[in-house]
């Protein structure tokens, strides 16, 4: 190379530079010096960076609650209009109310990898493809007075590439749909992805849940709803029948006995 | 020799890494659908690809030359992370429309590009201006594309609305092809033929012409 010979610090710095950029010391040197550098770098960047970080994934979070509540309103502040909402920790076995752990720090996915706090779904029960259940999830209730005015519940299942996150909002005594929405999934974007159109989220708005018989009636079907199933059934996607049937195994799933189903029923009973 | 001004500025149209190198398409199809993301999208980039420029020219002189690719790739991606970890701590809806693209900057041939072709033999100052100069040169191809994308494909520019859609009440019926991967390939398609069309130093030579065989000769 025709670079002119550099002046070059005295010391041990010095003669680390002058070293052949080929010999196998300089290269462990270079390495080391610029895998600490770069450590460092990232490292304090994200322990900085990360109370905002969760700031704002908690702020979305109740922004989604909020709007599947149809309580968003532009233009104010989400933690204000939260406070309209009461986060309250469900056990799904029983369906009771529980006070083990504060509604807001708990997060059911980290629950669910838990094994003292979650248990293995039976393959023949698993049809919402999770895996792993918690024992505990939290539940949103709108109150108006002292009766329960809206109840939001977080789902999950899996739909074609990934599991698919949301909230379902159902009326007070748990039987019709207020709105769905999904906050975190990977399904094929302008396929599957469409889950997250708003024009097809509202097509949820007062639908029924449960048949005659009890049974969790509500599904995506292929095409459109004829008019004799209309109150149980959402239009399909075109192109995404995969994640569709995803999405009604994630409200089957939990809205029946393996889900929220106990905790409604005892919402009936005691709102009643 | 190159002036300060010519390194700065060529690559963003004469040299321009996506519709003269075609570097980089992959994102660009990915995160065009509407203008913000795609604003961000070239300043994270222009960022990136300027600070490993200046980074990899800094340690230029002392790169041993088996591992500078390895040693390249880690700047790269350190400050893709940091750049990340920015854009969820200050801007986190745009960085859950951007995704994984983000990150995604690691794998973008432009940076890489420009430290193995330039950075890493070329001074600090002209290689931050040649890092700066192709971010440029990527952030406006993507803010063609997603001009005409989110315009025809859902009527606004900048979320705002220009062109009423049918379905709130308006009179424009939006293209939904302008929000799908292909329609970003046909803008940068047509894009390149326009560039082409107006600055033909640009055509590249036909690398073998087809020869007109005779029916006697195939025999």
């Amino acid at each position: 190379m025709s670079e002119q010979p550099e002046k070059r610090p005295a010391g041990l710095l010095g003669r680390v530079l002058a070293l052949p950029n080929d010999s196998i010391a300089k290269m462990l040197v270079v390495t080391i010096a610029l895998s600490l550098v770069c450590s460092i770098l990232v490292s304090s960047a994200a322990v900085l960076l990360k109370p905002m970080q969760q700031r704002n994934v908690e702020l979305a979070r109740k922004a989604r609650i909020l709007e599947v509540a149809g309580l968003m309103e532009a233009e104010r502040d989400i933690e204000e209009l939260f406070q309209s909402v009461e986060p309250r920790l469900v056990e799904l076995d029983s369906g009771e109310f529980s006070d083990r752990f504060d509604p807001s720090d708990y997060d059911q996915q980290v629950a669910a990898r838990d094994p003292s706090l979650s248990a293995v779904v039976e393959p023949w029960n698993d049809i919402a493809g999770i895996g792993r259940r918690a024992h505990y999830a939290p539940v949103y209730l709108v109150k108006s007075g002292e009766s329960v005015e809206k109840v939001i519940l977080p789902v999950h299942g899996y739909g074609l590439w990934s599991t698919m996150y949301g909230f379902l909002a159902l009326s007070g005594d748990g039987r019709e749909v207020l709105g769905l929405t999904f906050y975190q999934h990977a399904e094929t974007p302008g396929l599957g992805g469409e889950i997250e159109n708003p024009r097809w989220l509202e097509k949820w708005v007062g639908k029924k849940i449960y048949g005659p018989e009890g049974e969790v009636k509500l599904r995506v079907v292929r095409g459109s709803v004829g008019t004799e199933q209309a109150d149980w059934a959402v239009d399909g996607i075109s192109g995404a029948t995969l994640t569709a049937d995803g999405v009604s195994h994630m409200i089957e799933y939990w809205l029946g006995e393996q889900g929220f189903k106990p905790f409604l029923a005892r919402l009936r009973e005691e709102g009643a | 020799m190159n002036t300060k001004k010519d390194i700065l500025l060529e690559p963003v149209i004469d040299r321009n890494p996506i519709t003269l190198q075609i570097l980089g398409v992959c994102s660009a199809l990915a995160v065009t659908t509407q203008m913000v993301p795609a604003l961000i999208m070239g300043i994270a980039l222009t960022f990136v690809i300027g600070a490993s420029s200046a980074a990899v020219s800094t340690i230029r002189n002392h790169m041993p030359g088996n591992i500078r690719i390895i040693i390249q790739m880690t700047i790269i991606a350190s400050l893709v992370i940091l750049v990340d970890q920015f854009l969820k701590a200050f801007a986190y809806d745009i960085s859950r429309q951007l995704s994984v693209f983000v990150g995604l900057i690691i794998t973008n041939c432009v940076v890489l590009g420009r430290a193995e072709a330039y950075a890493s033999s070329n001074p600090v100052v002209p290689s931050v201006l040649d890092g700066v100069g192709h971010g440029l040169g990527y952030a406006l191809v993507l803010l063609v594309v997603a001009f005409f994308r989110e315009l025809f494909g859902s009527g606004k520019l900048f979320g705002v609305e220009i062109l009423p859609l049918v379905s709130e009440g308006g009179w424009y019926l939006p293209n939904g092809l302008m929000l799908l991967a292909p329609s970003a390939f046909f803008i940068i398609g047509l894009m390149i033929w326009a560039i082409r069309a107006w600055k033909p130093a640009q055509e590249e030579k036909p690398e073998y012409q087809i020869h007109v065989v005779h029916r006697t000769e195939a025999l």
